[in-house]
């Protein structure tokens, strides 16, 4: 039987990472850093996890070290956040160009100046261009899962990407949750070793990451872009055949009293979850909202999105990041954008909210959806408008 | 390599664009991005091979008879040779001259 514990969020992924019996961690230990891998450094300095733990100088560092591993044919596995995964960002494109498998837990932080290490979507919004998987998850449980999917999704052979498990600074990573430990021969059946398909050997020599000039590099973004649009079939099926082992059901977009309402909020992380409440609690007094959670962020999925508001009038999201002098949130551009050329499609209302840690309340969610059906009716003459803002 | 590399289709790239064919990268020749050619004069050279040590293109082959010659079609003109040679045997000579 799987063993529901109480434990911290970081400890939870470090023991998914156990289960997922990964060869190689590479961290660099400074703040901006989580108990992930130091809760990782004991397993591994216990004997409880067999893996090789490198200890880097730099964040930049600790990713060429994974990129590595990966191509040797190891399971790697990192973890980083704000500032450190801003310092890695050059590598992030050559480990996904390069089809590198492995995992990284990304503990979403805001970005200075000012200095601030709290939790927001600077972060994991800077790095979505950058080939990787991107998975949200709201709570420790889905952090979890998602870590032990990842591996999975990355590994398949008809994808070969690195994947981002994407999960709230500080709202997720420190603190105590109900988690369940899925067990160690599920998890082996789940999750075969990774046998990545053209390994580092010297017995057969191969040249990674070399020279692609103009007359070759369109033809390898090409096959990058085919390549990561196609892991979209994949994660779907790891995560139908996640949910019949271990009952815990995860998808592109997800809907919480989302399908007949005429007023939709989208919410990414751990925001969704204080998001519910105020759906439940605006629901009970008669009012017709719902939410959606966007759990994959790349590849984007556009046909589940469109069809998640399709027969909505108002969809208000969230953004947890702001595109200086650009249209706002990036995930309400993407939004605005998928849904463009659709007939039938929700009048999109952007806020940016919840920068630096700073907290959205359950009335808080009230006050932005009464704003976002304000102006659905009588407009704004801003882009977006920042939630929250002491003026 | 069945086809330059020139030819490929997206679809025919390795994994990663991964190059499995050791040493291929021969078949790409460098030489005309250079704008200067060093040119030996024999009636100098004493054979020391230092051009040959220094070129970082590994471009310079000893022939039967001793000299160190470039192969022109992976030298990049960085003249290094003829900054390194000690019998000032080597000229670098403008690439259209």
């Amino acid at each position: 039987m799987a063993k529901k514990v109480g434990l911290e969020v970081s400890l939870a992924i470090a023991e998914a990472v156990k289960l997922a019996n990964a060869d190689v961690v590479a961290a660099y230990p400074i703040t901006p850093q989580t108990h992930i891998v130091e809760h990782l450094a004991e397993l591994v300095a216990n004997g409880e996890l067999d893996a090789a733990y490198i200890l880097v100088e730099s964040e930049h560092s600790a990713m060429s070290a994974c990129l590595g591993a990966s191509a040797a044919g190891a399971r790697a596995f990192t973890a980083t956040a704000g500032q450190g995964l801003e310092l890695m960002h050059e590598v992030l494109y050559v480990v996904s160009a390069m089809r590198l498998p492995m995992v990284m837990a990304v503990t979403n932080r805001a970005l200075s100046a000012p200095i601030n290490i709290w939790g927001d979507h600077s972060d994991a919004m800077a790095v979505r261009d950058t080939g990787w998987i991107q998975i949200f998850v709201e709570n420790g449980q889905q952090a979890l899962d998602n870590v032990l999917c990842g591996f999975r999704i990355g590994e398949d052979h008809r994808v070969l990407l690195p994947v981002m498990v994407h999960l709230d600074g500080f709202h997720l990573t420190h603190v105590i949750e109900p988690i369940s430990i899925p067990e160690q021969s599920k998890v082996g059946k789940f999750l075969p070793p990774n046998q990545y398909p053209l390994p580092l050997d010297p017995d057969k020599p191969l040249t990674m990451g070399g020279f692609g000039p103009p007359y070759i590099y369109t033809e390898t973004k090409k096959a990058q872009v085919v390549n990561l649009t196609a892991s979209k079939k994949v994660i779907l099926e790891c995560w139908r055949e996640f949910g019949d082992i271990f009952g815990r059901h995860y998808s592109p977009v997800e809907h919480y009293h989302s399908e007949e309402a005429k007023t939709l909020l989208l919410a990414m992380g751990s925001f969704s979850e204080t998001a519910m409440d105020a759906i439940d609690k605006m629901r009970k007094e008669g009012k017709d909202v719902g939410l959606i959670k966007l759990r994959l962020w790349r590849p984007f999925p556009f046909e589940e999105l469109r069809q998640a508001v399709k027969n909505a009038e108002v969809l208000i999201v969230l953004d947890r990041a702001i595109s200086f002098g650009g249209p706002g949130g990036p995930v309400c551009s993407e939004i605005r954008s998928a849904l463009y050329d659709e007939d039938r499609k929700p009048k999109v209302i952007g806020f940016v909210g919840g920068l630096g840690g700073r907290d959205i309340s359950v009335a808080g969610f009230e006050e932005i959806v009464n704003r976002g059906i304000e102006i659905a009716q009588t407009g704004s003459e801003q882009e977006f408008e920042m939630y929250g803002v002491r003026e | 390599m069945a086809k330059a590399e020139g030819e490929l289709a997206w679809q025919e790239l390795e994994i990663g664009s991964i190059i499995a064919e050791p040493g291929s990268a021969s078949e790409y020749k460098t030489g005309d991005w250079k704008s200067q050619r060093p040119v030996l004069d024999k009636s100098k050279c004493n054979k020391c091979g230092l051009c040959y040590i220094f070129c970082p293109e590994g471009c310079i082959e000893e022939e039967a008879d001793g000299y160190f010659v470039a192969d022109l079609s992976y030298c990049k003109g960085c003249g290094i040779c003829d900054i390194e040679c000690p019998k000032k045997a080597i000229t670098m000579v403008e690439e259209e001259e």
